[in-house]
């Protein structure tokens, strides 16, 4: 009986190990890039739509959308990562992601290219990024990994999304 | 079976915080020296439930604590003690205290030993103080009745003096089979009056025969008090049959002798009580001054408290419910209804179909009217508090201030009442501190002696207006005037209406207090008043009249959840801007505007000259076709009491908004109090006015 329990807890373990190792992403592009968020992060997946647009805020942010009842920011990830702006066709897909931080978490919707898949990868295949200098902000980027002979860029969702301080007068 | 008891811990939290409500409001209504036994026992009541609950979920301090109070109030209830003022403090003092237990209970934190030994202190002073009170009573009835009679007998003395009972008690073996505990019945015992109990130990057997399920002991107990037989026997009733009992009235030896003897028992006891009122007043100067070391602890556990904060809940009338489910049920035979013209739609039916969405629409109204109801809170959660704060703050003052409340029941929305609640006390503060006079002064003024500070709230439109009126000494203008002169907050050549001189108070840093006085004074605190008020959508007015008294109200809107709001277009974007801080509108042309400097510009309305805000420029908004014609509106919103006109490209009309806030995953952003969804799903921004005037003078 003992032992059983023992084998079953071992099993158990390498289960939990094998979850503990493994990844999944949901990539989608940018230009020609392929990107990666964390599945978990991920929240829905809609189409773009017009959005309200917000007074002097940064660029990238585009506006405001009703997400069934709440209000949700739309952020551009081509211009929040000075990628060329491209006009927003029905193709044009939102990821809707949600994000911590200060223990608050908020829904926010970024704009990409198009949504191509979810990858499963061994995190300990994941490696830092190359230092760009000034040339690239890899601020945002927690690292690479090759899937299928493709590179995918890992995003750090509460990085990317947190917003910039905006003088304010109060 | 173990239940988890924790998951009640929130409810039985804010019952005891009712509980002590209650018995605060109880306390403050009790006159002293008049025995109202319905007030006493509600108060009585509100103790006693959070001594059970607190024993149930293991919090044994707060019980201890409770049943010395309970004690007390207990023998206020019977008539045994007087209610004086003496009473009434310590027992308010011991409500604070048991808030603070309760608060940190709740919070998790260890109670502050200190503090409720202070309070726990005083409450036994109170208790044991008397004691000896009853006791010389009796002991001087036995001297007169010896006088009018020598001969008295030795029965009738036992009669008379009845000062306690001598109980023997020698239980059979099997009581504890049978599930009584005698430490239990000498606990009750003990509450009587003050007992002492001693055991006889001789049925032991030695220790190899002992069985512990036996009862080998007897006891002799002495209670003293004034104790009915009948309550004694009471305590004993559950073992009767199975013990031996004897109870006999029992006398104390000093209560015996001769009258001679007896006169100085009589004063015995006075002295004695005597020099326990002087021991009270020694340990009360003890006790006040104390080290303000626990206090610091104390007043760092409330803002842990805030911190630590539990998520808010809300107690609804079951009626509102009913009433929204009922609500419900009629939106769904409606629906029903409406879905089974839209399977086979014919044309004819239109009317039908017209008639069913009318009625869903009415419908969806009463619902959302419903749902809104559950939000809204009698004002009373605010008023509640007050007559404590006039009670500690007039004996403070050395005033005589009675607090009138009216309008208890009128509702709120819960976020309004959250909000209002600090200006409100700050107002009521300063009506107390410098509205009312002390009582020499009121009686020259040929006033009476106690000032009356009245708390009216009721709704009026779609507003909660609450008053509060003093018949204090007023405002005198020309000294407020002088004052903001001296302060440097308005011109020596000024002329003021008498409004706009009242509104001098409002002004930051502007007090007239001679002296800074802990209450009020310090020249804080209006201004905030007036911004906090206007932060909710609301303003406050003053009327007053010079050495009759000041009513200062204010008008609030009944729910912040919803708002009247104006839409304006702006190039090809809505904004609301909410309609009580609108004045008027004017249709306009691009000519009609005159420029300052080049930059201001400004309109001329009827014989005054307001700023204009461009929205265009402000928001960046790309103009349309419309806004290049130089055709526009202006919409004349008021700040302060100061105009200024939003110029907008057209407007759309009034409708009612539900307010959204930006800031749940987004961002504050300036101008803009929050979001709302417009009919057509699209996203609209309100526009909050002071913010975007302070915006546009940057």
């Amino acid at each position: 009986m003992a032992q059983e329990l023992k084998t079953k807890s071992a099993d158990h373990n390498s289960n939990n190990n094998e979850r503990e190792n493994t990844a999944q992403y949901l990539s989608f592009t940018l230009d020609s890039e392929e990107y990666g968020v964390d599945i978990l992060r991920v929240q829905e997946i809609r189409s773009w739509e017009p959005v309200s647009r917000i007074p002097n805020v940064p660029h990238y942010e585009k506006g405001v959308v009703n997400l069934r009842g709440s209000i949700v920011p739309i952020i551009d990830l081509r211009e929040k990562l000075c990628i060329k702006f491209k006009e927003y066709t029905p193709l044009t897909v939102v990821v809707v992601l949600q994000t911590s931080d200060d223990n608050k978490t908020r829904t926010m919707g970024v704009v990409v290219d198009s949504v191509s898949d979810v990858i499963t990868f061994d995190k300990t295949k994941i490696q830092g990024t190359p230092d760009f200098g000034t040339k690239v902000s890899n601020e945002f980027i927690n690292g690479l990994v090759m899937v299928n002979e493709r590179m995918l860029i890992l995003l750090d969702v509460d990085k990317l999304l947190e917003l910039e301080d905006l003088e304010m007068e109060y | 079976m173990a239940i988890d008891m924790s998951q009640f811990h929130q409810v039985f939290f804010e019952e005891c915080f009712e509980g002590l409500e209650a018995m605060e409001l109880g306390l403050l209504n009790l006159d002293t020296g008049d025995i109202d036994s319905e007030v006493i026992n509600t108060i009585f009541r509100g103790a006693h439930s959070i001594k059970g609950g607190s024993c149930t979920f293991g919090f044994n301090e707060v019980a201890d604590f409770t049943h010395i109070m309970e004690t007390l109030l207990d023998e206020m209830r019977d008539g045994r003690r007087k209610v004086t003022q003496l009473v009434i403090d310590v027992l308010l003092g011991s409500v604070d205290c048991l808030r603070t237990m309760l608060t940190s209970n709740q919070a998790g934190q260890d109670v502050d030993g200190a503090t409720v030994e202070k309070y726990r202190a005083a409450l036994e002073i109170e208790l044991n103080g008397s004691v000896k009170e009853p006791a010389a009573t009796a002991s001087v009835k036995i001297q007169i009745v010896n006088e009018s009679s020598a001969m008295a007998t030795v029965a009738d003395e036992g009669a008379l003096i009845e000062k306690g009972w001598k109980i023997a008690f020698c239980p059979y073996l099997d009581l504890l089979k049978t599930g009584n505990d005698p430490v239990r019945m000498f606990r009750e015992l003990a509450e009587l009056g003050q007992y002492s109990v001693s055991v006889g130990t001789q049925d032991i057997p030695a220790f190899d025969e002992l069985d512990p399920d036996e009862c080998n002991l007897s006891w002799t107990l002495e209670v003293v008090g004034d104790i009915a037989v009948e309550e004694v026997k009471e305590i004993f009733s559950w073992v009767e049959g199975d013990c031996e009992l004897d109870i006999q009235p029992f006398t104390k030896t000093t209560a015996q002798p001769a009258p001679v003897e007896k006169i100085t028992a009589a004063e015995l006891p006075a002295q004695d009580l005597q020099q326990l009122k002087a021991e009270q007043v020694e340990t009360t100067i003890y006790l006040n001054t104390e080290p303000p070391r626990p206090e610091v602890r104390q007043s760092d556990n409330d803002q842990l408290k805030t911190s630590v904060k539990a998520s808010s809940s809300i107690r609804v009338d079951t009626n509102k419910i009913d009433t929204l489910i009922n609500m419900v049920g009629e939106v769904v035979i409606t629906q029903s209804m409406l879905s089974l013209i839209g399977e086979n739609f014919a044309i004819d039916q239109l009317p039908q179909l017209k008639r069913g969405l009318a009625q869903l629409e009415r419908h969806i109204r009463d619902m959302q009217q419903s749902v809104m109801n559950i939000r809204m809170v009698p004002i009373s959660f605010v008023f509640s508090r007050f007559p404590r704060l006039v009670h500690d703050i007039s004996s403070k003052l050395g005033k005589k201030i009675e607090l009138k409340l009216v309008g208890e029941n009128t509702e709120v929305d819960k976020a309004v009442v959250e909000l209002i609640s600090d200006p409100l006390v700050h107002l009521i503060r300063n009506s107390l501190d410098h509205g009312i006079e002390i009582p020499a002064d009121r009686i020259a003024a040929g006033k009476s002696e106690t000032g009356t500070i009245e708390l009216n709230a009721y709704h009026r439109g779609g507003h909660i207006v609450i008053e509060i009126s003093d018949d204090g000494r007023g405002l005198d203008r020309n000294k407020l005037i002088l004052k903001a002169i001296q302060n440097g907050l308005i011109d020596e050549s000024s002329i003021l209406t008498d409004k706009q001189a009242f509104e001098l108070i409002f002004m930051p840093g502007f007090s007239t207090a001679e002296s800074v006085t802990d209450i009020s004074g310090r020249g804080v605190g209006m201004d905030v008043v007036r911004r906090n008020i206007q932060a909710l959508g609301g303003n406050v007015e003053i009327i007053s009249n010079l050495g009759k008294g000041t009513t200062i109200s204010i008008h609030l809107p009944l729910t912040l959840a919803i708002i009247d709001g104006q839409s304006v277009a702006v190039g090809d974007e809505i904004y609301i801007v909410p309609l009580v801080s609108i004045k008027e509108s004017v249709n306009i042309t691009e000519n009609m505007l005159n420029k300052i400097a080049d930059k201001g510009e400004t309109f001329r309305l009827r014989d005054q000259y307001i700023p204009i805000i461009r929205m265009h420029d402000i928001f960046n908004v790309q103009p349309n076709n419309k806004s290049n014609t130089g055709e526009g509106v202006i919409v004349v919103v008021e700040r302060q009491g100061i105009l200024c006109g939003l110029f907008v490209d057209e407007l759309l009309g009034p409708q009612q908004v539900v307010v959204k806030s930006l800031e749940t995953n987004y961002r504050r952003v300036q101008g803009v109090s929050g979001a709302t969804i417009l009919g057509d799903g699209s996203v609209a921004l309100i526009l909050d006015i002071p913010g975007l005037v302070r915006f546009s003078n940057r």
